[in-house]
């Protein structure tokens, strides 16, 4: 789960890592207050979206007084933000952080995410903060510098102090950046992130050590035992279609295509997106009914799909294992009546109990289209599509 | 022979008086040699019972003393399954085999360190499981689309699996032992350790080895495969088609800072002489052809 950048520096106060002072807006009114009681001559006004990028896509200004505070936020507010991580279709931004300007004299760069090859969480850290991160991988590798993190023992002193030397935190400073980043450590270990990022993290002129951006994201498998945490959840982020899939315990994907997959399995789910493509046509989504779809799963599945206007064909596919395919089948004969499906429908099944699984499609009396493959089943949804 | 378990293998079940685990114990204990394998049954507040006639005991180390059984699967619930794993680890078991889905990462970092130096070796989490057919199945995959062989499987994806077992079974070739590693990414068993058990498995003559966008272990397993493998290895990468920073299905099927993706896995696997192919429908012909 992603959370906005004021979200997570109120998380990571909360741990002891020093930010900005901010405040969180919903209007013009409320970020022009909100720099009033901020006091200073200097404001940064930042459009929180959960994109990443949001400075270039112009989504971050400095103001120099209340009328550009007010100025500022009235562009910002409700403008369709586009990065490199939105998308084409950008996101609208719906809430501001004001925060007070800061001084700095040097950019750098902190993250901690879980290392899969090590089974460790790493900290990575470089000197050249404020930039694309996967940019100075790949051009500068050598300014990258990570450690692993032992679980039981947590960033130990050593290890917080090179890193901090390393990226060229002064001298004066290195005891503070230490303690930052061991109290960011224990943020991340708490709250089971997955991923931390400060970027920047900034050193002031008068060597301080703080957060200036800050992003979070969350294990949702540990979203049990942290309710405050799914308390932050902003639904005006995500898809719609992805927020009613999670709804029926549907694990659902928007992609750009056509064809509408309803498949059982991840893994296999996938499979099925890359042959379409691999035959010439075009994923409409990514939708995993899991492994005990029931025949209300499998309706609430095509009802999602069909939500989609570029919706074409809708592709079946399922490997009948302990789920038997009569049983799937019988709930895509009800679902298919129930939705009145307006699009044509070819399914493949395989598995357990296959052959009774396509009588019942095809004394259906519904013009379903059934394939005896992978291959044949990808090639007859994209000719479907195609209208041919 | 195949791998890690046979029809000698004495098994017991963490998490055995659920539903799911009572509903693919009876299975298990249906398949084969399962009704002499599945021995044991472990809930630690209700020992002395039995599951249909299989005794319940209060923990991994009793029902080992009690059972001989050196194996566990494990159905626990998420909140408690990384704890589950512990247990079956300090017990000393021999292979431990989880097949729930949904622990949270933290849990499964904390669980991997605590088995560092230990003899135990761990299949999933969020895993269907192995089959080593006509002799033994622990794990939910569907026995009877199996049949005994000399062909290794090793995926990360449950109905991709069976999907590859279908085809290789359309071929009229059979399996030694198929597993399923998981779709987490703090997990067991990686492919590179199932490839070098099937490497010395006098049972294997070939593998298939199916991947899936999210992480480098299909990568390292086709770099050790170019150096050591004796035996024939084909693939299949699922996630051409998915889109960077979207977790599919799976927690641990994310393009993440530009790496994991299908198209890089398959180039490496190339580079390294495994035959792969873009179709997941052609697996099975593609296994076949490169047969001696």
């Amino acid at each position: 789960m992603k959370i906005h950048e004021y979200q997570a520096k109120e998380i990571l106060r909360e741990f002891g890592v020093a930010t900005p002072c901010g405040i969180a807006c919903f209007s013009i009114d409320q970020a022009v207050a909100a720099a009033s009681k901020l006091g200073g001559s200097v404001w940064v006004v930042k459009a929180q979206i959960h994109a990443g990028g949001r400075g270039k896509g112009g989504g971050v200004k400095v103001a120099r007084s209340l009328d550009e505070v007010r100025q500022l936020a009235t562009a910002i507010l409700g403008m369709t933000l586009v990065t490199h991580q939105t998308g084409a279709h950008g996101q609208v931004v719906r809430r501001l952080l004001i925060e007070q300007g800061a001084d700095i004299k040097k950019e750098l760069y902190i993250g901690m995410v879980v290392d899969r090859s090590n089974q460790r969480v790493c900290l990575m850290a470089s000197s050249e903060g404020g930039m694309d991160i996967e940019q100075v991988a790949a051009s500068m590798p050598g300014k990258i510098h990570k450690v692993l993190i032992d679980p039981l023992a947590g960033l130990t002193d050593q290890d917080a102090d090179d890193i901090a030397r390393k990226i060229g935190v002064a001298e004066p400073a290195v005891t503070e950046a230490r303690i930052l980043l061991q109290n960011l450590y224990q943020a991340f270990d708490s709250t089971d992130a997955t991923l931390v990022e400060i970027n920047p993290l900034i050193l002031t002129a008068d060597n301080h050590v703080l957060a200036l951006d800050a992003k979070m994201n969350f294990d949702d498998n540990a979203l049990f035992r942290h309710p405050e945490i799914a308390a932050l959840r902003d639904l005006d982020e995500e898809d719609p279609s992805e927020i009613e899939a999670s709804k029926h315990d549907l694990s659902y994907i928007s992609l750009d295509g056509n064809i509408g997959c309803l498949v059982n399995g991840a893994g296999l789910a996938m499979a099925t997106m890359d042959i379409i493509k691999l035959y010439g046509g075009s994923p409409a989504n990514f939708l995993d009914v899991g492994g005990g779809a029931t025949a209300e799963k499998v309706a609430e599945a095509f009802k999602l799909m069909l939500r989609n206007p570029k919706l074409q064909a809708i592709l079946v596919n399922i490997f009948g294992g302990i789920m038997k395919c009569d049983v799937i089948a019988e709930g895509v004969v009800a679902a298919a009546r129930e939705v009145q499906l307006s699009v044509p429908l070819v399914v493949r099944l395989e598995g357990t109990n296959v052959d009774l699984g396509k009588k019942i499609l095809a004394e259906s009396g519904l013009p379903i289209i059934s394939a005896s493959n992978m291959a044949d089943a990808a090639e007859k949804a994209v000719t479907a599509a195609r209208g041919i | 022979m195949a791998i890690l378990i046979d029809q000698h293998t004495r098994v017991m079940t963490q998490g055995i008086t659920g539903k799911t685990g009572q509903f693919h114990t009876r299975m298990c204990r249906d398949y084969a040699n399962g009704r002499n394998c599945f021995v044991a049954g472990v809930n630690p507040k209700k020992p002395g019972e039995d599951f249909e006639g299989i005794p319940i005991y209060a923990t991994v180390k009793e029902a080992k003393q009690a059972s001989g059984a050196t194996v566990s699967v494990i159905y626990v619930p998420p909140p408690f399954a990384a704890a589950a794993i512990d247990e079956a680890v300090e017990a000393e078991l021999d292979l431990v085999i989880c097949i729930t889905e949904g622990i949270p990462v933290r849990d499964m970092l904390r669980t991997r360190y605590k088995m560092q130096g230990r003899k135990t070796r761990l299949i999933g989490p969020n895993c269907p499981g192995i089959i080593t057919p006509d002799e033994i199945k622990i794990g939910i995959m569907p026995g009877h689309i199996h049949k005994k062989g000399r062909i290794g499987v090793v995926s990360r994806s449950g109905t991709l699996t069976y999907e590859a077992v279908a085809q290789l079974m359309e071929q009229g070739l059979g399996q030694s032992t198929c597993i399923g590693i998981g779709g987490d990414p703090v997990n067991g068993l990686k492919h590179l350790d199932v490839m070098q058990l099937f490497n010395d498995d006098d049972a294997t003559d070939a593998v298939v080895m199916v991947g899936e966008i999210g992480g480098s272990d299909e990568e390292d397993c086709a770099r050790w495969v170019k150096d050591n493998m004796r035996k024939p290895v084909v693939g299949f990468i699922a996630g051409v088609t998915a889109p960077a920073g979207k977790r599919m299905g799976h927690a641990g099927a994310i393009i993440s800072g530009g790496k994991g993706t299908a198209q890089e896995k398959l180039a490496v696997m190339e580079e390294c002489g495994i035959k792969v192919t873009r179709n997941p429908a052609e697996m099975g012909k593609l296994l076949k052809s490169v047969l001696r």
